[in-house]
């Protein structure tokens, strides 16, 4: 019992958060509540990531002759190299080249696991200070879109700049090609990501991508959780006064058509994600009824759930 | 920077002060904004006797699409901004997605009007008629 016992109920815990990663990109529930969606998104990534971690670390610290659990094993280990005895013979458990593999292992996929977190954050700071000079020397201000920026582009192009000075930026293009109620749409959609912070919500999607380049279900993931979060804004702008869903609709749909008629200047090329706008439209246009409170409490009680699992794991003895 | 854009030429300090539309504005502060474009790489200097001349590192339009590029980062890692407000879609999304707004405008017009969708264009503000779309073409080619 003890470690190996806590590692084979780790792994469990990482298959698990997999199948259910999976399962979750395949439903139709999300789209009626994307807030709970991404909190269980988010549950299960960290859930998954602690949990393989925890196993491989887990058999690292297993032995017959303990009792101990992940952390206490740890902790055992720790001493031992302070007290200059790791090495000695007559431990126990001995630190055999099998469970030295393990340690290594789980301590290493840890580390990559911080650093791309770490790296795709201190990325966002820097390439987020570039464009604010750039900003700074190009945009200006236009009484269609108050308190945003705009830029001399021809095509219509909007995006948002979160950080602690945040900014909106809109291309001369969109002022061009929308009216003010889409404007203020867009705006208000902008905005909407903003306040809520999402793009601290997506960044260990971002990093996931980092870590596992290859792996097209973690793309898969990214392209889902960002697609929620999109339709969270679309929600969330929708709650000011005056606001038609249909209004956001056409701005979407305008500027997503804008291009299609010939071949965009820039870099607006056709995306990645086909039928994402699709989606968003159609939702606003007829959305699909949210989920009731009490499933929406139930869904944030298995998330929390599920980060308890590997922590407990990792103390149970 | 907008004074460096307007020549081909290097300029002196003096030079875009009297190009600025602020007249008022002090030769040291001109000197130090100056200074500091040079230093973050957005002019270049050269010596001219005792004096600097300067000129812009790149055309407004290099920059413009450097900050559109980045900004709107097809790579799917969205670093520097919650990206686009709208990818751009390909012909056959961009039919689809027409038909689904004017699908509920012309339903909507049916029940509110009580005329046929005969009627097209709603004639409402921000409301678009099926006229519009004709506008695309031309305009954003």
């Amino acid at each position: 019992m003890g470690a190996l016992a806590d590692a084979v109920l780790l792994a469990a815990v990482a298959v698990g958060s997999v199948r259910s990663a999976r399962a979750m990109l395949r439903a139709s529930w999300p789209r009626r509540s994307p807030a709970a969606a991404i909190l269980l998104w988010q549950s299960l990534g960290l859930a998954g990531g602690l949990a393989a971690v925890g196993a491989l670390l887990a058999i690292g610290v297993s032995g017959p002759g303990t009792q101990l659990g992940v952390v206490g094993g740890l902790t055992e280990l720790a001493e031992r190299v302070a007290s200059g005895q790791l090495l000695a013979p007559h431990q126990s458990p001995p630190l055999t080249v099998a469970r030295l593999v393990f340690l290594t292992a789980g301590s290493a996929l840890l580390t990559v696991l911080c650093w791309v977190l770490i790296m795709a954050f201190v990325e966002a700071v820097r390439a987020r200070r570039r464009q604010r000079e750039l900003l700074a020397l190009l945009a200006h201000g236009d009484p269609k879109v108050p308190g945003a920026l705009v830029i001399d582009y021809p095509t219509a192009a909007a995006y948002c700049l979160p950080g602690i000075r945040s900014q909106i930026v809109v291309s001369v293009g969109t002022l061009d090609l929308l009216g003010p109620a889409e404007l203020t749409a867009v705006l208000a959609h902008e905005r909407a990501h903003l306040r809520a912070r999402h793009d601290l919500v997506l960044i260990p999607f971002t990093s996931l991508r980092r870590a596992f380049p290859m792996s097209a279900g973690v793309a898969e993931a990214h392209r889902t959780v960002a697609l929620l979060v999109e339709m969270m804004a679309d929600d969330r702008a929708l709650r000011v006064r005056g606001l038609l869903a249909r209004e956001l609709a056409t701005a979407l749909v305008r500027f997503g058509t804008a291009g299609s008629d010939c071949a965009p200047a820039g870099a607006l090329a056709v995306a990645e994600g086909e039928g994402e706008l699709t989606a968003r439209v159609r939702r606003l246009l007829t959305p699909p009824p949210p989920l009731s409170r009490t499933t929406q409490a139930a869904i944030v009680l298995v998330a929390a759930l599920v980060v308890a699992t590997p922590l407990l794991l990792f103390v149970a003895p | 920077m907008e004074v460096l854009w307007q020549t081909d030429s290097a300029l002196t300090v003096r030079q875009v002060s009297n190009g600025l539309d602020q007249r008022e504005l002090a030769h040291t502060t001109v000197m130090t904004v100056l200074d500091r474009l040079a230093k973050k790489g957005f002019a270049r200097r050269e010596r001219d006797g005792r004096a600097w001349r300067y000129r812009p590192a790149a055309t407004r339009e290099a920059y413009v699409a450097e900050l559109m590029l980045t900004a709107l980062d097809q790579t799917g890692d969205r670093v520097a901004a919650l990206a686009r407000f709208a990818q751009s879609v390909s012909g056959a999304e961009a039919e689809v997605l027409r038909e689904a707004l004017t699908g509920v405008e012309g339903h909507e017009d049916a029940v509110l009007d009580g005329n046929a969708v005969l009627d097209g264009n709603a004639g409402q503000e921000g409301d678009i008629g099926i006229g519009l779309w004709g506008h695309w073409p031309t305009r954003y080619c």
